[in-house]
């Protein structure tokens, strides 16, 4: 069987040619529904169902684009840091877990940082990456958070961080649990030069992401039907030993019990975001409001790269800033 | 009666020889005292051998021995008219985190730590030192009262992990550990942790993120139990002696990871040999470290305590 499908395979496609290149799946199935989506109008829906609403996973880099101002963004290059620094190994060695999950994904790992506008202010976004290894907090992912919230003092800038994780990464033991004060020390800094802070919950947030900086907000936004909490479902059910409600541990249960502020679709998140750091950061409209001008964030951006400690990436497509930087009030049902 | 681990039947074995001889001496017969001797420094050979080179598992078991002095045996031995201070002022009261304020050699301060109790009634009440919601936001409670008044804050950490039930996660379980870790490190009077027997995760880290955290030799710290881990990346809870030995988990890994800053020695043959002196040197490290940390201010002690959690994992 290796022989045919390791040598013979390969040599006959070589002689037939290699398949189109289309999408592996151009049909998803719905999770919520059950009804087949077109990729395309999955994608052009950002991966909300047409017709049921659920939301599906977005990938990262998706996720920034949807949020930043004409979806350009700077991406952050982060800092190195040790791999591996236990030797661990369960039934596979944890770094050739990391080399499949950065084949897989091309990133180096779950944490990516993007610098740019939101209605107009400089924003700072720190997402996660579900793909990589559930998005479980290491070191590096620590260290996303830490750039994050330093460059978001040293721009004046509101920091969103968006998890989409399992908790901690078990690979890195003790150290992936010392993230969770070493995170909230970089967001007490930023608490601490009076700049807000906001937390996108996505699906899904547990464990020791959810027991740390991703419950810390100033503003707590969830998407609808994630699943957020501390410990997981069949932890809970092994301990009252019962069968758990549908809906516990959603983000509309968490709304329910006073955790998180509002809970938004996807498809309105860019504007309610966007003016809840309107409101934040441009306290007046008329007057002699200075808004943070393009050159001053490369000024910024300059300095930093001089002092070597956050080397910026070429990202997608620089924009100017849009004529009109106060977004429309969304309509929100009260109830 | 002594209770034994399982690695320790040998031990066990001996002395049981021993207890028996002693009794043939009672009886008037011929002088064995000799034997008894003999057998005697071969037991604590044993002891001593075997305790100096116990397997992570091992030590797992260790820290978990019933016998092993608990939060409330340090409160009672160490701390003058220890006045407790009880509920989060929301919701309740939760047995589980012992708090109050009491004198330490002299000393005011507020002291804190997880129970896990000594018998059937005392651990169902204290949920085993699983802590819930209102546990965490007792000690955040306690710890801006300790702030407020400049006394130290004095923790004893001793949990298999925060409480994963419905209520806890309905009141908020996440929340309320990420605001005590945060409020560990906002403090500006001096933090010292202890971990005693057990540092299970985020409800350990909880009241842990200390100026000075100390590991007694035989307890262990981790992100997650040795079951638990196995369970998930072993897909099998039988293999949690392997998992215990690959998390880095004793006082020892932690030293050298640099997550913990000291390791107080144990009696030979642990903690439960010998309470009272297991609780008298760790009574002698905290005095120590307090009075190097009261020596300086709040605002640079503060200032240390975060940049020293704020390098965790970096090389």
């Amino acid at each position: 069987m290796n022989w045919l499908t390791n040598f013979v395979r390969p040599k006959i496609k070589a002689l037939v040619g290699a398949k189109p290149d289309v999408p592996d799946n151009m049909w998803h199935k719905c999770p919520g529904c059950g009804q087949m989506l077109f990729h395309r109008d999955l994608e052009a829906n950002l991966n909300v169902c047409t017709h049921c609403d659920h939301h599906l996973r977005l990938p990262v880099l998706k996720r920034l684009a949807s949020l930043f101002d004409d979806a350009a963004y700077t991406r952050i290059e982060l800092p190195k840091v040790p791999v591996d620094p236990l030797k661990f190994r369960d039934r596979k060695r944890y770094t050739d877990r990391l080399k499949e999950a950065r084949n897989k994904t091309g990133e180096e790992d779950a944490i990516v940082v993007g610098h740019g506008k939101m209605s107009g202010v400089d924003t700072v976004i720190a997402a996660f990456n579900f793909e990589f290894m559930g998005g479980s907090m290491g070191t590096a992912v620590g260290e996303g958070i830490v750039v994050a919230a330093h460059l978001a003092v040293q721009q004046k800038a509101p920091l969103i961080v968006i998890p989409a994780s399992g908790g901690a990464r078990m690979q890195e033991s003790i150290l992936s649990l010392m993230q969770m004060p070493r995170t909230t020390v970089a967001l007490q800094e930023l608490s601490e030069a009076g700049l807000p802070y906001i937390v996108l919950l996505t699906d899904p947030t547990t464990g020791g992401v959810s027991a740390s900086f991703a419950m810390l907000g100033d503003i707590h936004v969830a998407e609808p039907g994630c699943m957020i909490g501390f410990a997981g479902r069949r932890v809970i059910e092994q301990t009252v030993r019962e069968v758990l409600p549908d809906g516990f541990q959603t983000a509309e249960y968490l709304h329910e019990h006073g955790m998180v502020d509002m809970v938004v679709s996807r498809l309105d998140l860019k504007q309610a975001l966007g003016n809840l750091i309107h409101m934040i950061m441009v306290k007046k409209i008329s007057g002699n409001v200075e808004l943070i001008t393009r050159e001053s964030i490369e000024d910024h951006l300059d300095q930093s790269d001089e002092e070597g400690d956050l080397k910026v990436a070429s990202g997608p497509v620089e924009q100017p800033i849009p004529d009109d930087p106060k977004p429309k009030p969304i309509k929100k049902d009260d109830d | 009666m002594r209770n034994f681990l399982d690695f320790e039947q040998p031990i066990a074995d001996l002395e049981g020889k021993i207890e028996e001889l002693r009794h043939l001496v009672d009886d008037g017969e011929v002088n064995i005292a000799d034997e008894v001797g003999k057998l005697q420094t071969k037991a604590n050979k044993l002891l001593t051998s075997t305790y100096a080179k116990l397997s992570p598992w091992q030590k797992v078991q260790v820290a978990r021995h019933q016998d092993r002095p608990h939060c409330i045996d340090y409160v009672n031995a160490l701390i003058e008219d220890f006045t407790p201070l009880a509920g989060d002022r929301n919701f309740g009261e939760d047995h589980a985190i012992i708090g109050g304020m009491g004198r330490f050699r002299g000393q005011s301060c507020v002291v804190l730590g997880h129970e896990k109790g000594n018998d059937t009634e005392s651990r169902v009440k204290r949920n085993f030192g699983m802590a819930r919601p209102e546990g965490y936001r007792k000690a955040i409670r306690l710890m801006e009262l300790a702030e407020r008044f400049d006394l130290p804050v004095i923790t004893f950490v001793d949990t298999p992990g925060a409480y994963p039930g419905v209520g806890a996660e309905e009141r908020g379980q996440a929340e309320a550990i990420a605001r005590s870790i945060e409020k560990c490190l906002q403090i500006k009077v001096p933090l010292i942790s202890t971990i005693i027997g057990e540092g299970g995760s985020g409800g350990a880290i909880a009241i842990a993120a200390a100026d000075t955290v100390m590991m007694l030799e035989h307890s262990v710290y981790s992100v997650i139990s040795p079951e638990g881990c196995a369970s998930i990346l072993w897909r099998s809870a039988d293999e949690a002696k392997t998992a215990a030995e690959t998390l880095r988990l004793t006082a020892q890994d932690l030293k050298e990871l640099k997550v913990i800053d000291t390791i107080v020695t144990e009696p030979v043959g642990g903690a439960h040999r010998d309470p009272a002196g297991a609780i008298q040197s760790v009574a002698q490290e905290i005095e120590n470290h307090l009075k190097d940390h009261m020596a300086l201010d709040g605002g640079t002690l503060r200032s240390k305590r975060r940049e020293k959690f704020l390098a965790m994992g970096r090389p």
